[in-house]
């Protein structure tokens, strides 16, 4: 009996340790994650990972301000015509993960990028609505954005074959027929 | 009446349990659903399950909607979100995940009725539409 204890102790232990020792931010988690480039800071969360990404890619937070992100978390019965309701608690672990990593958090380049041609009090509802991302697909044509293979601007993947992996540099962009 | 209302505060008590981590089956999801309803199992109908799946109702915006819209005619396929990401299979035949986690079923009923049909759908109609879609080969 007590060598169970003591080894459920033993494996509890190693288990906190483990999980303290991946989540906590490593000293170079920045130049790890954010390329510099187009490439986000490799982020994971699972209820981000797992509810957002179910209907579209978890579109990075590095994208929106937080005053957009508390926008869309607060309207997810009416999102974008779909009801996207979730259940309070993974709802608000959503948003504090949103605001810890938005584009006005200082976490990432791309938001700071993003933040350069956004106004202090500006909260787009759409990533596709900042100044950054029309910018961004001004060579893009319309004709492009209404083919059938890509559907709609929503549809980052169409294009970026790694958006759902926070890769989006230039010349992995491969536009499909 | 009182003793109905009973029953199914029972039986949503039992979806609910389920929710903490007990693997669920279509079978299991509709005998739940069926208790729910107040009738038998045998009282589910794959039948009015599929009307519920092909029928269009005027969506939020005027266009019609349905099931079958996103989830195609044939829900042996794949289909496709309005943003073109990949939907997997609504029959657990070709997609055996499908059905076994109560409270995602839950959330998708919950989420899909009221895009829909404009309101939730009753525990009758979950368990037709389960019925429907388990029963395809």
């Amino acid at each position: 009996m007590n060598y169970l204890l003591r080894g459920i102790g033993v494996v509890a232990a190693v288990g906190v340790i483990s999980l303290l020792a991946f989540s906590l931010p490593s000293p170079s988690g920045e130049a790890r994650g954010d390329g510099g480039g187009e490439v986000l800071p490799r982020l994971t969360h699972k209820a981000w990972q797992q509810e957002c990404a179910s209907c579209h890619i978890a579109y990075a937070p590095a994208f929106l301000p937080k005053a957009s992100w508390r926008r869309v978390m607060g309207g997810l019965d009416q999102h974008f015509g779909e009801n996207a309701s979730l259940d309070p608690a993974t709802q608000a672990d959503i948003l504090r993960f949103l605001e810890a990593n938005a584009a006005d958090a200082g976490t990432s380049q791309m938001g700071n990028r993003v933040m350069r041609s956004m106004g202090a009090k500006d909260a787009p509802m759409r990533i596709t609505e900042t100044r950054w991302f029309v910018r961004k697909h001004d060579e893009v044509s319309r004709a492009v954005w209404s083919r059938k293979s890509v559907g709609s601007a929503a549809n980052c993947a169409a294009c970026h074959r790694q958006a759902d992996q926070g890769v989006f540099n230039e010349d992995a962009v491969r536009i499909p027929k | 009446m009182i003793k109905k209302m009973f029953r199914g505060s029972l039986a949503i008590l039992g979806l609910v349990s389920a929710v903490s981590g007990a693997a669920e089956t279509p079978a299991s999801l509709m005998a739940n659903y069926a208790q729910a309803a107040g009738v038998p199992v045998s009282g589910l109908s794959a039948k009015r399950g599929e009307m519920l799946y092909r029928t269009e109702h005027p969506g939020r915006d005027g266009q019609p909607v349905s099931c079958a819209a996103c989830h195609t005619a044939n829900p042996q396929q794949a289909g496709r979100t309005r943003v073109g990401k990949r939907i997997e299979p609504m029959a657990p035949i070709a997609n055996p995940e499908r059905f076994t986690d109560a409270a995602k079923v839950e959330k998708w009923f919950r989420r899909n009725c009221t895009d829909v049909l404009q309101r939730e759908c009753s525990a009758q109609e979950k368990g037709d539409f389960i019925a429907w879609l388990s029963q395809a080969r």
